[in-house]
């Protein structure tokens, strides 16, 4: 209960609260276009806080995550095309080609650093892109509509607004929880170390390279599961689900947010995309606003918005 | 002839037109204190590097404990016992005291691919790591982020990982570089100590110091060793002197 009466308890327990009760206002006030955002929202929190994983704690900036999206998506969508709906084909599956992707390209990219790491990842991610615009059974540049979600075998109907949008949060509170499980383990702890110091890790003994790709992987299957439930969502998936500006965005999330916090991701995808939804309601330029704020976060909050509620402990 | 746990024989390092390591040979035997001395530039460091394996040697061959280690990466050398402390104080700044010395610990606990249990919380990770921050008088300090511990607190705090690793051997690196004398004395008096259970290989400019503790003491200038033996012995070889020696008057009354 102590951490509850921090202001950073409070605000991350008051947007849970609204999370968990967001349907039944969206149904009560007849707004239906609130759910559809939130659902997004919730499914590119998971994206981010994937993302958080390598970036926040293992130090490693990777410009082509929005890549796991479109390959968890496209799963879904091709399998979805050749008439395969079953969800307990089509998930596993994605989690597993987003895994095996990110296996290669960190095998590649984490023999580099800085700005290399950033390059490879990226090129990787472009290479995924054009991948799919040359799709052309798959809808190509188009993108590929979907014509029926992932069945669950009567047990989930994904149809259902409702339905879909708690098997997102559900999903979502799942991966912080496993993440920060992670980064507190051995595991997470060498991951973290790596962060600060490569070097004398390497000096105190341990194959730092190793984990480092494991870490990336596992970031790798839960975008990929961001990806799955992003298709479902959107009931289409396209190249764009892994342009570069996307994977630009689930940066903005974490930074704002804050790195390296489990609430922190959720945190700025909230911030991010309602940012987004108010403001290009006021002016079509709303990025004109965004972008000296975004400055604002980086100058003086060096730990994101849940560095700011936690008392600057990271300033 | 003593036992050797660490046989460098003819190790030739070069970069560009320099040779910063020229066919070094030396053995430092089991159970001694050994010191390397030398003018800035006489390639004490680029020894070091190749000892621990970030550094690969143009020609020679390392052995420890009777194994090759000249081709072994980094981790393996240190999974084998053979731990450094460096010369420029390399800690993890986000972490406590004892995080960075249980770290150390499960480097050499198993594997570290655990992914649940909360490490912070793990008797047997924690527990050595405090014994050894006691072993450097940093118990009271074992909470603080190491970004707000002293220079001395730190030097003391790489001595306390590198034991954590439970070492055969410690390479130190120039281990009381910045230190006041009353901090000096307190490292000297500890590496007095650790010298009854370990072979260390001790890097130094504190002749004082050097002087106090070695066993036997190797003269590095320009990549060659020009001398070793005993202190008495270094103190008493003219060579030394003029290459190094004549302008540290202390050692001579020291």
């Amino acid at each position: 209960m102590k951490a509850l009466a921090t202001p950073r308890g409070m605000v991350v327990a008051v947007l849970l609260i609204f999370l968990a009760l967001l349907p039944v206002y969206a149904a009560a006030s007849g707004n239906a276009f609130l759910l559809t955002l939130f659902t997004r929202i919730v499914i590119l929190a998971i994206a981010a806080t994937s993302l958080n994983l390598i970036m926040g704690y293992g130090g490693l900036v990777s410009f082509g995550h929005a890549a796991y999206l479109g390959v968890g998506g496209y799963v879904i969508g091709i399998l979805a095309k050749e008439g395969i709906t079953s969800g307990f084909v089509q998930w596993p599956l994605a989690l597993v080609v987003s895994g095996l992707f990110a296996l290669v390209v960190g095998a590649l990219s984490l023999r580099t650093r800085g700005v290399y790491f950033i390059m490879i990842t990226l090129a990787f991610a472009q290479m995924i892109y054009y991948v799919a615009v040359g799709l052309d059974r798959y809808g190509g540049d188009d993108g590929l509509t979907i014509y029926r979600r992932s069945q669950f075998a009567g047990l989930l109907n994904l149809s259902n607004k409702t339905v879909f949008y708690y098997v997102c949060l559900i999903l979502l509170m799942a991966v912080i929880y496993v993440c920060w499980r992670l980064v507190n383990s051995r595991f997470g702890l060498v991951v973290q170390g790596a962060r600060s110091n490569d070097r004398r890790m390497r000096s105190l003994g341990f194959p730092t390279f190793r984990y480092r790709l494991t870490c990336f992987v596992i970031a790798g299957v839960l975008c990929g599961l961001a990806g799955a439930l992003l298709a479902n969502h959107t009931d289409f998936v396209s190249p764009a689900m892994m342009h570069w500006t996307r994977s630009g965005d689930l940066i903005v999330m974490v930074v704002l947010g804050g790195m390296a916090s489990s609430f922190g991701p959720l945190i700025g995808a909230v911030a991010l995309l309602v940012l987004e939804e108010t403001l290009s309601g006021v002016t079509e330029y709303w990025q004109i606003i965004l972008g000296p704020l975004l400055l604002l976060v980086v100058l003086f909050a060096r730990g994101g918005i849940d560095g700011l509620l936690a008392g600057g402990r990271r300033a | 002839m003593p036992d050797a746990l660490l046989q460098i024989a003819d190790l030739t390092k070069r970069f560009g037109g320099v040779t910063a390591s020229d066919h070094i040979t030396l053995d430092i035997w089991r159970g001694e204190l050994h010191a390397i001395i030398g003018p800035n530039g006489a390639g004490k460091t680029t020894l070091i590097g190749q000892l621990t394996g970030e550094l690969a040697p143009n020609s020679g061959h390392i052995r420890f404990d009777g194994q090759d280690i000249t081709a072994l990466p980094v981790y393996r050398r240190s999974q084998l016992g053979l731990a450094r402390s460096f010369q420029i104080t390399s800690l993890f700044l986000d972490f406590t005291a004892l995080d960075n010395v249980a770290l150390a610990v499960q480097a050499h606990a198993g594997h570290s691919f655990r992914f649940w249990h909360d490490a912070r919380r793990e008797p047997e990770l924690r527990e050595p790591a405090r014994a050894a921050l006691d072993r450097v008088g940093l118990t009271r300090r074992a909470d603080v982020r190491v970004a707000n511990l002293s220079h001395g607190e730190h030097r003391q705090l790489e001595i306390a990982m590198a034991l954590a690793t439970r070492p055969r051997m410690l390479l130190l690196d120039e281990p009381m570089a910045g230190m006041g004398p009353e901090e000096s004395a307190r490292m000297v008096a500890m590496l007095r100590e650790l010298k009854q259970e370990l072979t260390i290989l001790l890097i130094e400019h504190d002749m004082e110091a050097v002087f106090a503790l070695a066993d036997r003491i190797t003269v590095l200038v320009y990549g060659r060793v020009i001398a070793s033996g005993t202190p008495d012995a270094i103190r008493a070889n003219a060579e030394v002197r003029e290459a190094y020696l004549g302008e540290q008057q202390v050692v001579a009354h020291g």
